[in-house]
């Protein structure tokens, strides 16, 4: 198991390689649909400090607001990452982001994306949403949530020990391009019968 | 005539929906713990079973959703001769809007067009609601929560299926099958449990599928070709080695429930309801005493 702490660096995020189990803590940014789409139509300055050297979490969490004012995340599993393929790479590349924390993998623009400017794609464990809620100690400040709703805000929040598995690497690794593969030949074989 | 207090089924709803969200069905995690036992120790595949098998028993504890994504919330209602649909279609509206309160459902309902999102779950089309009338003096309340990432997986293909070889008869149907799991892969939260819808048309083929998923995972298909195909179907699938996330493992699939509607000469349509692990659905039965029970 390897502690990852936020903010860090391209070199440290280079090390890591398919198949390592991280644990996450420190300040990161959930994004998913509208968000992608909004930061590719505008590029906005106010995400750089959010990003560099930071993480993307692909997920639209359940939250819960306090009479203070103050959130709490409730429920916070990951959401499919691919949806985002068109746009990853490029994001990453501009905000300096070290890794996105979804499910189900990216595909091979973003693969080598994570070549190219230094990430990984962490997969968290899709459904697992009251366990990584506990992971999110604190909210920090939620950005454009009038315009895009609950699920697609962008949430800065601040994780302790949160649990994810390196499945694409910076060095062109991909576990889903490996269990795919083989699935296929499975497939092939099942189908030819 | 068939009464009830509306304010109390209202608060009856809210718990069916509680449960929904937060409380996995009995039979979905035995089948998940039989799953776990069947992988390789110190593989990723046991290893994600047990940090799943942890957060049902979490969300069961503290009451939260198992899952963020609360999902499309489908109700099947069956109602004897008699009782008022709009009511009762009200009653469901105003205890899902509650649930968004209760923060056991996410505001999941947003504007096609404009992308704002009602914030209370509520909008055209959802949630869900289909009646029927039946003869019992019962009325009883299926509820399933359906997420996007396996809603997405979900696909409808027609057969002949040239590039697959896949004809008309149920050897085609088996291939299309294969087919859709393998393109799905980790991705609809695996593993997962298949509905199935052979015939009908483009839309009663996707309802077949789904009402499927209403079924016990331990239950046997009482046509005895679809049960036969139906087993045949989850040994081979997890023959694919997807695994539990697409992480790699021998559990892919979980069930598949097949079943059929009459089709046109012209059309022959094999719809797939992917449904994820976190398969979330509970019923509830109101008699004419006002009193419930829950499934």
């Amino acid at each position: 198991m390897i502690n990852l702490q936020l903010p860090i660096s391209e070199a440290a995020i280079r090390e890591l390689k398919m198949g390592d189990e991280v644990l996450i803590s420190g300040l990161m940014v959930t994004a998913r649909d509208a968000a992608h789409k909004y930061i590719h139509e505008n590029w906005p300055d106010w995400l750089k400090p959010v990003m560099e050297d930071s993480m993307i979490y692909h997920c639209g969490p359940v939250v819960k607001q306090h009479e203070d004012g103050s959130w709490s995340f409730v429920a916070a599993g990951p959401t499919t990452s691919i949806r985002e393929e068109p746009y990853e790479a490029a994001v990453m590349e501009y905000y300096k982001v070290r890794a996105v924390i979804g499910k189900g993998g990216m595909g091979a623009k973003t693969l080598e994306g994570l070549a190219k400017s230094g990430g990984v794609y962490l997969h968290a464990i899709g459904g697992l949403a009251a366990s990584l809620a506990k992971s999110v100690v604190k909210v920090h400040d939620v950005y454009m949530l009038d315009e895009l709703g609950v699920p697609e805000a962008f949430w800065h929040i601040e994780v302790k020990d949160f649990p994810a598995v390196v499945t694409m690497d910076s060095h062109g690794g991909s576990l889903h391009k490996a269990i795919k593969a083989k699935s296929d030949e499975v497939a092939k074989k099942l189908i030819s019968e | 005539m068939f009464q009830y207090d509306e304010k109390v089924l209202k608060d009856q709803l809210l718990e069916l929906i509680r449960l929904a969200a937060t409380d996995l069905p009995k039979d979905v995690v035995e089948s998940i713990q039989a799953a776990q036992q069947n992988e390789d120790e110190d593989s990723a595949a046991r290893s994600v079973f047990g940090m799943i098998l942890k957060n049902i028993e979490l969300a069961r504890v503290e009451s939260t959703p198992i899952c963020q994504d609360t999902g499309t919330n489908i109700y099947l209602v069956h109602i004897p001769e008699g009782v008022g649909m709009r009511k009762l279609t009200a009653l469901i509206h105003e205890a899902t809007a509650e649930a968004v309160d209760k923060s056991y459902l996410r505001p999941n309902a947003v504007d096609s067009l404009t992308g704002k999102n009602s914030g209370n779950n509520i909008g055209e089309g959802q949630p869900f609601i289909h009646f029927e009338e039946w003869d019992n003096d019962y009325i009883e309340f299926k509820l399933m929560l359906k997420g996007g990432g396996c809603e997405n997986v979900s696909t409808q293909y027609k057969l002949p299926d040239v590039g697959l070889g896949a004809g008309r008869d149920l050897d085609g149907v088996y291939k299309v099958i294969v087919d859709a799991v393998n393109q799905a892969q980790g991705l609809g939260c695996a593993p997962g449990i298949l509905g199935i819808g052979v015939g009908g048309d483009r839309s009663t083929s996707h309802l077949t599928a789904k009402s499927q998923l209403f079924r016990k995972m331990t239950d046997t298909n009482p046509n005895s070709d679809l049960a036969k195909m139906e087993s045949k179907l989850l040994a081979d699938l997890n023959e694919l080695g997807v695994g539990p996330m697409g992480f790699g493992g021998k559990t892919t699939i979980l069930g598949v429930k097949m079943g059929t509607m009459h089709r046109l000469p012209a059309s022959f349509f094999v719809s797939i309801s992917y449904m994820c692990w976190a398969y979330r659905r509970h019923s509830m039965i109101l008699n004419v005493k006002g009193e419930v029970t829950y499934d």
